[in-house]
């Protein structure tokens, strides 16, 4: 016994040494920045713990920034989640032709990654002031968009743009789930004198709900997380969370740091929240997929 | 059963036009530069511009460099989970998660204030030290696709059984990891490597606010001061995402011809 403990010992310690660096390195570059700005949001400038920065985030401005960044979030999430819902089940159950289905699906993949700066030039071009459908409206239906109240630069605008990858995204992450249905369900429900309705109510929906929900959350989440687009598209004109906290980062533009890094923890809240749910729902959906 | 089809490329007729009038609309106003009629002056323009070329080899050497060192960082711990400690699967697995659930700019943000020229580790006070933590925030970005795309391959091979018969032949732990692992977890590492890519080259938030010269914070600037470039820049973006995911499906399918052939 006393020779053997010494060996497990040793043999702990290659255990340990052969994940070190991995360790390191989410310590270093993941959780110790992550759990900083936390507990900065906890404290006041003189290091005593303090929940006022949490209250101060329902200040006017502040409260309007997460206000808008959730509206714009949850509408682009739901628009993108119905719409490709839609597309997803007219390419996985709606007979089209096999090639058709691919090219769907190849176009999403690109579509969910095109985000960031260029797309938002792409919307400019498209429904800014002197964008061609804009251009188009008025010279050939003339229909002044911007005169009718449109703005690019607005939660509409925001919303439509945002949609580009939310609806691929959507596409990409439902239809393996829309594929796993199985053919003998909907027939042994067809044999056993169900309607079409009664089918997708008591057996799709139940399947699918959860990870329907999952991945409207994984929208949410990853519309509430977008810097890039919102700068390109907005430079700091439209108040939203996002571009509260770059300029915050840029200079201090709150003038009190501690509150900057409560506007990161109520980010971080939001996007863990929604994805804790997502990878959740996600583990419980994967039952069916087997 | 005609119904069913009709509602179906419907959708997808409308699913189509959201999708195409604004890269034919990007494609129309990146052509408008020159008045009176189209041409690609935009494009020379974009491509006769010195940053263009030095932002964009910055953001590629910077991507390539995260590749590799993310490769090195995560094979051999998702091999080293999978043989000797299984019991940790569930942590490695939440931590590579997080980078989901903590937002890239919280995340520069914690950089910022962590490894700035006032803290033990001042990684901000030089360019090398900057580029350094650049390329440690791709890796936190890329962790969650990467580690996934690399533990899948490593479940169509049996790391146990691979290791025992490279010990009984005299194989050091590099020659197992290198000339048995990594050749077999190739196509993982490679699918890993183009998302990789993909997230580096574009990435605005990290180098915007490192001040790193990358070709994200170049696009920004030529959007604020351009009018014909951007929606040139942004067709060439489009293309080049396009490239990126064609080749991920190759290896995708590569892998899963591998996978088959076992």
């Amino acid at each position: 016994m006393a020779a053997t403990q010494p060996l497990l010992n040793r043999r702990m310690i290659t255990d340990w040494l052969g994940i070190a660096p991995f360790a390191i390195f989410s310590v270093m570059f993941l959780i110790a920045p992550t759990v900083y700005l936390i507990s900065g949001a906890f404290v006041d400038p003189n290091g005593n713990l303090t929940l006022k920065n949490l209250v101060d985030l329902f200040q006017p401005s502040i409260l309007a920034a997460y206000i808008i960044s959730i509206k714009v979030s949850a509408a682009s999430a739901i628009g993108g989640a119905i719409i490709g819902f839609a597309l997803a089940a007219a390419i996985s159950l709606g007979g089209l032709p096999s090639w058709l289905r691919s090219a769907v699906l190849t176009f999403c993949g690109v579509a969910s990654n095109f985000a960031g700066v260029p797309l938002a030039f792409a919307f400019l071009a498209t429904l800014g002031r002197l964008g061609l459908v804009t251009i188009l409206l008025r010279d050939v239906f003339g229909f002044n968009l911007y005169g009718a109240g449109f703005n690019l630069l607005s939660f509409l605008g925001l919303t439509l743009t945002y949609m580009y990858f939310q609806i691929p995204l959507m596409v990409l992450i439902i239809t393996p789930a829309l594929d796993g249905l199985k053919r003998e369900w909907s027939e042994a429900a067809s044999v056993l004198g169900a309607t079409p309705w009664q089918y997708w109510r008591m057996v799709v929906i139940p399947i699918l709900w959860p990870s329907v929900f999952g991945t409207l959350l994984l929208l949410f989440a990853n519309a509430f997380g977008a810097v890039a687009t919102a700068v390109a598209l907005t430079g700091s004109s439209l108040n939203i969370v996002p571009i509260v906290l770059f300029a915050q980062i840029r200079g201090d533009v709150l003038h009190n740091p501690n509150l900057g890094y409560a506007v990161a923890f109520g980010m971080v809240v939001i996007t863990g929240i929604s994805n804790f749910i997502y990878i959740w729902l996600r583990m419980r959906a994967e039952r069916w997929q087997k | 059963m005609t119904a069913k089809k009709f509602w179906s490329w419907l959708a997808v007729a409308v699913a189509a036009v959201y999708f195409i009038v604004p890269l034919a609309a990007t494609m129309e106003f990146s052509m408008r530069m020159r008045r009176g009629t189209y041409s690609f002056d935009a494009y020379r323009s974009v491509f006769s511009d010195q940053r263009f070329a030095e932002t964009f080899s910055y953001s590629v050497v910077m991507a390539l460099i995260t590749i590799v060192v993310g490769a090195l960082l995560i094979v051999p711990t998702a091999y080293w989970v999978r043989l000797r400690m299984p019991y940790l699967r569930p942590v490695v697995e939440f931590v590579t998660l997080l980078p989901l659930v903590v937002p890239a700019i919280v995340i520069v943000f914690g950089y910022l204030r962590l490894y700035n020229s006032s803290s033990v580790l001042p990684l901000t006070n030089s360019d090398t030290g900057t580029n350094i933590l650049l390329v440690f925030g791709f890796m936190t970005m890329s962790l969650p696709y990467m580690y996934r795309a690399v533990d899948t391959a490593m479940r169509t091979i049996d790391v146990a059984v691979l290791t025992e018969a490279a010990e009984s032949l005299g194989a050091s732990w590099t020659t197992i990891l290198f000339r048995c692992i990594f050749p077999n977890v190739l196509t993982g590492v490679l699918s890993g490597a183009f998302i990789t890519f993909a997230i580096a080259v574009g990435e605005f938030t990290m180098p915007s606010l490192l001040n790193r010269p990358a070709f994200g914070p170049y696009l920004a600037l030529i959007g604020a001061n351009k009018a014909y470039e951007p929606p040139a820049l942004a067709m060439i973006a489009f293309a080049m995402t396009w490239v990126s995911i064609i080749l991920i499906n190759i290896t995708t399918r590569l892998q899963k011809g591998a996978a088959g052939a076992r």
